[in-house]
């Protein structure tokens, strides 16, 4: 099978505390996969070990063909096309949401390039394309400190459609968010679905349930049931750990 | 800061050294116009500290890297400086050795140790004066931003850094001059170092030095470069999700700073005559930050103008009440610090973007 | 040559005297009376015959009147009596009462030079070697040591015979192995039992003694050398010890001064640039305690540094409850910020001193107790160091004891592991906060208290340690303060184990450009806190 990210019996402990135990998942070039587990089932650990964050204890984690990430620190992997939103929305406050954008957008990352580089006509263009999929038009010249949560979360997911990546990994993307964002959130998502991978955490159902995609239950480090959402919410464990009778 | 108003920052600085030349050269002493010589030295000295507080607020400012070895880079400049004018007495130092400094004759050294060749050439000096910080920087910074080591941390390790140095220069077999360091100078390009006009070039070398430092910075900073400097800065753990490699780009700044620092000592020397190991005393390196946040961090007009007001501070009090000063400079640690996180520039010159906030280098990282 | 040969046959005849003064006792007091004419004679050599002949007559007083004679204070009258002048200038008879009135003019003084003087001395060193108590003994023996007369190998050989106490026993067998192998004498197997009695001493002194043995039979030359070889192996491994000592002497006095901050920069996370100034302050709280009890009650003054241990804790502690009260709380989640304003506090701090107490080093007494040195084997061990050792030991088994099973330690730990948690078991953590800034202030303060017996009390004494703690706790790991026990007590031995081969300047500028690469590789000290609770 052609997988875009191939997780393989990935184990990662702190200090005796198994966080992954022996993970595996299997990700297809445009899947969008939707991750979901109580609190300590190891999502946040899962990124952490795809974006090289968290080198784990055992296993291997194949990105495309025949690249290990686990060889590789975060910049390499970032430049390899994976992106990643972190959990507490993490914006570069003092700048603005358009300085943001610019310095997600893909090209060179070497100081000597960045030190001579002029903003040229395409990369503006790009700019405001991405503001408008993300509804920031009009704050484009605001500091991104003064944006408010849900504005924080989209700017964030704008940076990542700026560098333009193969692999989208996102965690919790409408924690704090309102009814309305999140149905925005939720729309956004699936306009990007499709032409590339995305990996999403969340906790919200009725967000899970509004993506419509295949469902990963991780539940202490491992795979509990993956499967349509009919299909998990169905499994009697999955019920028992995580949903809640 | 926009690129014209640094325009303006060259141009006033330029303008304020040729005026206190003119001052001095061109208006009869006795005048009501006339610039004393102690003017002109204080206004090079203060240029110079201005330099080093540039260079400090581009890595402290721009990329949150507080570094208490900054003087040591000063330091270093200067002594290479020292080492050209040392050579440059020849004949004329109390034991009339054509070649061997005083102090090394006084140490019953025979020859020359191979570092101190080539110091007898202006342009040599002058390129170690920017490459040796360059090259310590270097060194130091690779190994300590490669292990991410940063905040406090990084603090405590470059004060340990200009500590050791200064252990180390106190040594007599260094060959640097020991406790005394260098000193006794006579002339430096073949014009005596005790002519008015000799002072007044010097000043005037250093306002443009200066000024240059300030387009220089102001480039850097307004590049993309700063940007994801500030980046870095603020969030530098997104950075590195983003691709960047924040060790890197701290190296960058932080050699750029170090050879900044350097051309400061360089010019500094020269014009107070002494260059010995206390310039490495950390607390030469901790007071440079305190000029750098009077005058407001990241901004590059506030670095020049606290490094400007704390000294006229200093040199108004210690002349006046030489106790007072360093409850005065202890004060001003505690105020600015608690009072006026932003400096002066920060408060009161910026007019802000809405929203915007005083830029604070001790943020937390923003990623978990 | 031939006076020294008469001089052995004399003091044998010292040794003898004990026995033969019970035999006859006319005999003695004869001889006394020729000692009596021989020292009143002009002639130099009759004088020191004379000195032999006291020496040997088993007089009692024999000690006082060869002392006397050494220091040019005996004098004869006309009848050859003699009179001591005591160091009060009052005249009295041999047997010491008070002498009759003479005039000044009926005295002469026995007639001395150096070689009656040395007659005198060594005669005195024989005469201590029976001397009643242990310690004059073991002082003649170890005298005898050094002199190495060859006229009082006899007297040592009787001695020897004699003694009971096992350590005067080995003195003397050690003197006389010395003065056995310098002067030549003695049979081969004596010799070899004199370098195996050396080889056991085995100092630097009988080292020389066994080197410069040379045209000696073979076997002898053998046996010193092995001799030399193992004494140099001792004394390599007692000079290792010694180090080791010194090392964690000063391990210890680093423990001292950065206990404090593994508090308030380990386990709080506040980089405190005063923390020196707080060393500085429990320093100076010694000196003032000191100066009060010398004004108010000189008794006790021998109890002013127990005394201004709690003191210094209080000072201190109080003055880092107003700290962190009137200025860290401010700036908490602002390390950088924080670590400019505490070093502009430590500014204020070392100026307010300097003015109070002026800029000049002010002087600790240090109480007999902690004065002086102990041996132990080829150790020597000042008292001073030892103190501070065990007081490190004490301070910092004092400080784990409090964190670990007070109920204040409980909440401080919680409040540092996660402070809206504690916060809402209700804890109140500003409070938390200020004790637990004032109690590794207050450590630090105690630390001072050790430091003014072995660094000047002067403004500047808290900047001399500011750099090294912070180094001992980011070396053993911020939060956890064995890896501050560990960090100092390394950090100590390593840079005692430097000073001799690099100097103690480059032997530090070596441990710092260690320790910053050590930080490289481990930037979380030597025993990070592992785990989730590292990352946040």
């Amino acid at each position: 099978m052609n997988s875009l990210l191939y997780i393989d019996g990935v184990t990662v402990s702190f200090d005796g505390f198994r966080a992954l135990d022996g993970l595996s998942l299997v990700l297809a070039p445009g899947e969008m996969r939707a991750v979901i587990g109580p609190n300590g089932a190891g999502k946040t650990t899962m990124m952490d070990v795809i974006t090289g964050k968290t080198r784990p204890d055992a296993g291997r984690v194949v990105f495309g063909a025949d690249t290990d990430l686990t060889a590789l620190d975060e910049p390499a992997i970032a430049s390899l096309g994976i992106g990643r939103k972190f959990q507490k929305p993490s914006v570069f406050e003092h700048h603005t949401v358009a300085d943001n954008l610019l310095l997600s957008l893909a090209g060179q990352r070497a100081p000597r390039r960045t030190l001579f580089a002029r903003e040229s006509a395409a990369e503006r263009l790009r700019i405001e394309a991405i503001l408008g999929t993300i509804r920031l038009t009009p704050y484009r010249d605001l500091l991104a400190g003064s944006l408010s949560h849900g504005q924080k979360q989209w700017l964030e997911i704008g940076m990542l459609l700026a560098q333009d990546p193969e692999l989208l990994l996102l965690d919790e993307p409408v924690a704090g968010m309102t009814d309305a964002e999140t149905a925005q959130t939720a729309e956004l998502l699936r306009e990007i679905r499709g032409t590339r991978s995305v990996v999403v955490v969340e906790h919200d159902m009725a967000f899970v349930r509004a993506l419509d995609v295949k469902i990963t239950v991780l539940h202490e480090g491992s795979v509990l049931a993956e499967g349509s959402i009919d299909h998990v919410s169905a499994d009697p464990r999955v019920i028992e750990v995580y949903l809640g009778r | 800061m926009r690129s014209r108003s640094s325009l303006l920052t060259f141009t006033l600085i330029l303008g304020a050294a040729l005026l206190i030349g003119a001052l001095n050269l061109a208006v009869p002493p006795g005048a009501a116009m006339h610039a004393p010589d102690y003017i002109v030295s204080l206004a090079g000295k203060y240029t110079c500290y201005a330099i080093l507080a540039l260079a400090l607020d581009l890595v402290w400012g721009f990329a949150g890297i507080l570094s208490l070895g900054h003087a040591a880079f000063f330091a270093l400049g200067g002594y290479a400086i020292g080492m050209y004018l040392m050579r440059q007495i020849g004949a004329r130092g109390v034991y009339g050795s054509a070649v061997l400094p005083d102090f090394m004759v006084f140490l019953n050294w025979k020859e020359l140790p191979w570092y101190w060749h080539g110091f007898d050439m202006f342009w040599f000096a002058a390129l170690m004066a920017l490459a040796v910080p360059a090259l310590l920087a270097s060194l130091f910074g690779y190994f300590a931003f490669r292990s991410r080591v940063t905040g406090v941390y990084l603090s405590i390790m470059t004060q340990a850094l200009t500590y050791a140095l200064m252990l180390a220069m106190f040594r007599n077999d260094m060959g640097f001059g020991g406790n005394n360091g260098l000193t006794d100078f006579k002339d430096i390009l073949g014009f005596p170092l005790a002519a008015a006009s000799t002072r007044v070039a010097l000043l005037l070398a250093s306002a443009l030095a200066l000024g240059l430092c300030v387009l220089l910075a102001r480039f850097v900073v307004a590049s993309r470069f700063g940007k994801v400097l500030v980046a870095v800065r603020d969030a530098e753990s997104r950075t590195r999700f983003l691709g960047y490699r924040p060790e890197s780009y701290k190296l960058t700044v932080f050699v750029l700073s170090a050879a900044m620092a350097g051309l400061g000592g360089a010019l500094y020397v020269p014009q107070v005559g002494i260059i010995n190991p206390s310039e490495f005393s950390p607390a030469n390196s901790i007071e440079a930050a305190i000029w750098v946040a009077v005058g407001g961090r990241g901004t590059l007009s506030g670095a020049i103008l606290g490094a400007v007001l704390v000294n006229l501070g200093k040199t108004v009090l210690t002349g006046a009440l030489p106790d007072a000063w360093l409850f005065v400079l202890g004060g001003l640690f505690i105020a600015v610090t608690l009072f006026l996180p932003g400096g002066i520039a920060g408060t009161w010159f910026i007019r802000k973007p809405r929203g915007a906030r005083a830029p604070a280098a001790g943020v937390r990282e923003a990623a978990p | 040559m031939k006076a020294s040969i008469r001089a052995i046959l004399l003091i044998a005849l010292v040794l003898a005297s004990p026995l033969a003064h019970a035999q006859s006792h006319s005999d003695a007091r004869e001889s006394h009376s020729d000692a009596r004419a021989l020292l009143a004679s002009q002639r130099y050599d009759d004088v020191r015959e004379g000195v032999h002949t006291l020496a040997a007559s088993g007089n009692p007083n024999a000690a006082a009147l060869l002392t006397a004679l050494r220091d040019g204070r005996l004098f004869f009258a006309s009848d050859k009596a003699l009179y001591i002048r005591g160091q009060d200038g009052r005249l009295t008879t041999e047997s010491g009462h008070p002498a009759p009135d003479i005039a000044a003019s009926a005295l002469h003084p026995v007639r001395v030079n150096n070689a009656v003087r040395r007659a005198a001395d060594a005669a005195l060193g024989a005469l201590n070697l029976f001397a009643p108590s242990a310690t004059d003994r073991e002082t003649a023996a170890a005298a005898v040591f050094q002199t190495r007369d060859p006229a009082l190998l006899p007297a040592l050989d009787r001695a020897l015979a004699q003694e009971k106490d096992p350590s005067v026993h080995r003195a003397m067998e050690q003197a006389w192995a010395a003065v056995l192998l310098s002067s030549g004498s003695g049979s081969a197997a004596e010799r070899l039992a004199a370098v195996a009695a050396l080889r056991a001493r085995g100092d630097l002194e009988s080292r020389a003694i066994l080197a410069s043995l040379s045209g000696q039979p073979p076997e002898l030359v053998e046996a010193s050398g092995q001799a030399v070889r193992a004494i140099d192996r001792d004394l390599q491994l007692w000079n290792l010890a010694q180090n080791v000592f010194y090392g964690i002497s000063l391990g210890s006095v680093l423990l001292l001064a950065a206990s404090g901050l593994a508090i308030t920069f380990g386990v709080m996370g506040v980089i405190n640039m005063a923390h020196g100034e707080m060393v500085m302050l429990g320093a100076y709280t010694t000196f003032v305690v000191q100066q009060a009890m010398q004004a108010y009650s000189p008794g006790l003054l021998n109890l002013s540094l127990p005394a201004s241990v709690p003191l210094a804790f209080l000072i201190a502690g109080g003055a880092g409850v107003l700290i962190e009260r009137g200025l860290i709380r401010f700036l908490y989640g602002r390390p950088l910020e924080t670590l400019l304003a505490t070093f502009g506090l430590s500014l204020i701090l070392q100026q307010a001193v300097r003015i109070l107490f002026g800029p000049t080093n002010r002087q600790v007494a240090a109480p007999p107790w902690m004065s002086g040195a102990t041996r132990l084997g080829g150790l020597t061990l000042t008292w001073n160091r030892l103190w501070i050792i065990a007081f490190a030991a004490l301070v910092f088994a004092g400080l784990m004891a409090l964190l670990r099973y007070s109920s204040l330690g409980l909440r401080m730990r919680a409040v540092t592991q996660n402070r809206t948690m504690a916060a809402a078991m209700g804890i109140r953590t500003p409070w938390i906060d200020a004790l637990t800034f004032g109690l590794g202030s207050g450590v630090a303060g105690m630390a001072g208290v050790a430091l003014s017996q072995i660094d000047n009390v002067s403004p500047n004494l808290g900047q001399a340690y500011i750099v090294d703690s912070f180094m001992v706790v980011v070396f053993g790991g911020a939060g956890n303060l064995w890896g501050t026990a560990v960090g100092a007590l390394t950090l100590g031995v390593v840079n005692k184990f430097l000073e001799p081969v690099a100097g103690a300047v480059l032997g530090k500028i070596l441990v710092l450009i260690a320790l910053i690469l050590f930080i490289q590789r481990k930037p979380r000290g030597l025993f990070p806190l592992r785990g989730r609770a590292a990352e946040a």
